[in-house]
């Protein structure tokens, strides 16, 4: 039996701070687990999956983190507890159902994980903050800093729904994620207690005008009770030397610097660490910060309590000496001398940071594709079909945006999960439309159409993801790209999670099925083993009217040899 | 009773794919063992496709931060030779900081590599005591693999004190560890180290 099954109360195993979420939610009586891979939360989506074949509760990898929000709420309206996780693109994505499900409320109580990367070790696309979300979703957000946290408030956080009736989120950062450290076990129980069934309930489950201000303001009573409960609430706790003029608020992974610093400079000052990032505890804060002369706000990426203590202090303190990001930074992650250095200013302590001359002489080392990965086969007969300066290289979210890296360099764009079939829509369609000599809206010429050439990539996961409305796009609104579809058949940049086409799925779906139920009319699924083949129709699509698309089928060679052993 | 630590802090570095994780969790459990606190950092995801990679542990008796400061590594583990130097950013005099290194060069597409002599000479500046090992070399040629050339180097810093930690907690962790399809190889790698330290 997996360890992380077992029930051994009070014993302490060393857990990452993903499967410490897992275990927390496994205590709390977790029924329904949905998710989208996305690193650095993926290990939550990878354990649930792993112990669901032993007697775990149920799971899925949906299609994108929207689908799996969709699923949750569905489960929670029929009574279950239910936890969906994703990385941070991954809110953007589901946003549009989350905003809803907070007027509607919970039935069975319901955790979102949503995991920041700051620095983006694992991300492209941006450095996104979760944390402003507080302003346009009103859902309680509750900020672990270690795994043993991660433990404890997943716990409290199923708590908080269930008293609450509302979703409650949990937001992590990579190196509280991927921390690991001895957590304290707590009781383990498992089944189903709630009644499972949808019971019909319009005045809840309806989000229709004029109700839907009615559930707008009952939200917003809901969060000011919910407030109390933060003022209340020990995960928000002040600790240290109460006499001191300097303080210091901080949360999340900033606490640990925090705490290592004041070690490290043999300081006693008093700190307010905040559990609750929101709703915030006004009444405490403002009690903390009223007899201070100076106080430091540590916290990652954009100030979000700066500006909040900002606020309070106007009312209890105005003559509060306020830092944070003039002496930290709002990109990339904090580091531990950043915080010792800032702790250091504002208390006139001398510190020396070791080893300031340095500086690194060493070629930078860029992730590859994998020797042996089918995409080098692809890449391969693009450069012999092409000249790769005169077409435009969509690229996209998965393995293949390091397509942008020398030496293959076939990239000349890439935003989200799916965009790249988006966005050459939009630049097949710029060109017909206002390329020289002008040429009249909407009707361009054939010989303008084929003039400056794009090919999009998209990932087989990506294109079950975002990719087919954007297809369907392509196809409606008439324009030609050439798309390349690399199945692989995996999510393999996450950790070779399986997708709705991959052959493990039984009934697998044909992602040809749905490019000619799309109405692509030129299309071929071609092993890019075969050069030959893949080089003539590279060539022969580009010369097309309208859109075309190439899927390239051949299995990452991680999970080859899995397959092979099944058939 | 022994004198107890107050922190002890790991830095290893490495590419993507070399198994660094794996050495994180072995020297975590075996901290365990030993009674201590423990914090560790790693990557996932994008960083595992052969880019560089570096993780990080620290135990002792009460540990918060799971990341070494800058100049703050009592000992850089570094399992290939051009990506040492980039760990110079966590060495420092006053951390006494020693590096074991790996002789074995995994090359950088389209880059020019440095020396060995010119990795020595750099790293001089930041400490005093740099082992070189080829430990790929040596579990190649003694065991027909280089697989588990990472645990060779830890095992051997385990036989050498310079971890505080003692090899028989690195062996039990070895064991709980590493999957049973490579325990034995491992075992093996383990016994080999502990004959040529």
């Amino acid at each position: 039996m997996v360890e992380i099954l077992q029930n051994k109360l009070g014993k302490k195993i060393i857990l990452l701070g993903n499967e410490a979420i897992v275990r927390g939610a496994l205590e709390a009586g977790v029924n329904f687990v949905s998710t989208y891979p996305g690193t650095p939360a993926s290990e939550i989506g990878n354990t649930f999956f792993r112990i669901a074949k032993e007697g775990g509760p149920y799971f899925e990898f949906s299609t994108n983190e929207k689908v799996a929000l969709e699923a949750g709420i569905g489960a929670s309206f029929s009574g279950l507890k239910t936890l969906v996780a994703m990385k941070n693109f991954g809110l953007n994505v589901c946003l549009d159902a989350l905003i809803p499900f907070v007027y509607t409320g919970t039935k069975g109580p319901t955790v979102i994980i949503v995991a920041d990367d700051p620095s983006c070790h694992s991300s492209a696309q941006s450095e996104e903050n979760t944390r402003p979300i507080e302003h346009l979703v009103h859902l309680p957000i509750l900020e672990p800093s270690d795994p043993q946290e991660c433990l404890d408030f997943t716990k409290l956080a199923f708590e908080i729904s269930e008293k609450f009736k509302i979703p409650v989120m949990i937001r992590t950062t990579t190196r509280v994620a991927h921390q690991r450290m001895p957590v304290k076990l707590g009781d383990y129980e498992s089944g189903i207690k709630n009644k499972v069934e949808f019971i019909k309930d319009p005045k809840r489950f309806i989000t229709l005008p004029p109700r839907v201000l009615e559930m707008k303001k009952e939200l917003l009573e809901k969060i000011e009770k919910i407030r109390e409960f933060s003022e209340k609430s020990k995960i928000n706790k002040t600790e240290g030397n109460r006499k001191s003029k300097i303080g210091i608020i901080t949360s999340a992974i900033s606490y640990l610097y925090v705490k290592e610093s004041l070690k490290e400079l043999n300081l006693d000052l008093p700190v307010l660490k905040l559990g609750v990032f929101y709703p915030s505890p006004n009444k405490k804060t403002k009690n903390f910060i009223k007899d201070l002369k100076k106080v430091l706000i540590v916290e990652e990426l954009e100030a979000s309590l700066e500006e909040w203590v900002k606020g309070l202090a106007k009312e209890v303190n105005p003559k509060l000496q306020i830092f944070g990001k003039n002496l930290l930074p709002t990109v990339g992650e904090l580091k531990p001398e950043y915080v010792i250095l800032a702790i250091a200013k504002i208390s006139n302590k001398k510190y020396k940071i070791q080893n300031t001359k340095y500086k690194i002489p060493a070629s930078k080392r860029l992730p590859q594709l994998c020797p042996g990965c089918p995409y080098w086969l692809v890449i391969s007969a693009i450069k012999k079909a092409v000249d790769v300066e005169k077409v435009i290289f969509g690229g996209e979210i998965g393995c293949y945006m390091l397509f942008g890296n020398s030496p293959i360099n076939l990239q000349d764009y890439l935003s989200c999960m799916g965009s790249s079939v988006g966005i050459a829509h939009g630049i097949k369609k710029a060109g017909s439309a206002f390329a020289p000599p002008p040429l009249k809206f909407r009707r361009a010429s054939k010989a303008q159409a084929r003039k400056q050439k794009v090919i999009a990539f998209v990932g087989d996961s990506s294109f079950f993801h975002a990719g087919i409305p954007a297809l369907i796009n392509t196809v409606f609104n008439k324009s030609n790209p050439l798309i390349i579809i690399l199945e692989n058949q995996t999510t393999a940049m996450t950790g070779h999670q399986p997708h709705p086409g991959a052959p493990v799925i039984p009934n697998g779906i044909k992602i040809e099925n749905i490019v000619s139920a799309c109405g692509v009319k030129n299309l071929k699924v071609i092993d890019p083993i075969n050069q030959e083949e893949f080089t003539k129709t590279v060539k022969e699509f580009l010369e097309k009217d309208e859109v075309s698309v190439i899927i390239a089928r051949r299995p990452c060679i991680f999970v080859a040899q899995k397959y092979e052993k099944k058939t | 009773m022994k004198k107890r630590l107050n922190q002890f802090n790991i830095v290893i570095i490495g590419t993507g794919g070399q198994g660094l994780i794996t050495l994180l969790q072995v020297l975590a459990e075996a901290a365990i063992l030993e009674g201590y606190d423990v914090k560790t950092s790693e990557l996932h995801g994008l960083s595992q496709r052969g880019g560089s990679v570096e993780v990080h542990i620290r135990f002792g008796n009460r540990i918060f931060s799971p990341l070494v400061k800058q100049g703050g590594a009592n000992l850089i583990i570094s399992l290939e030779t051009q990506e040492s130097i980039k760990a110079c950013y966590y060495s420092s005099q006053k951390a006494k900081t020693i590096f074991l290194v790996n002789n074995f060069i995994i090359p950088i597409p389209e880059a020019k590599l440095l020396t060995i002599n010119q990795i020595s000479k750099t790293l001089k500046n930041f400490s005093q005591k740099i082992i070189l090992v080829p430990a790929s070399n040596i579990c190649q040629k003694e065991l027909g693999t280089n697989v588990a050339s990472g645990v060779y180097l830890l095992s051997l810093a385990a036989f050498k004190n310079l971890i505080p930690l003692k090899p028989k907690s690195i062996l039990e962790a070895i064991k709980k560890i590493i999957p049973k399809n490579y325990l034995d190889i491992n075992l093996k790698t383990f016994k080999l180290a502990s004959k040529n330290a």
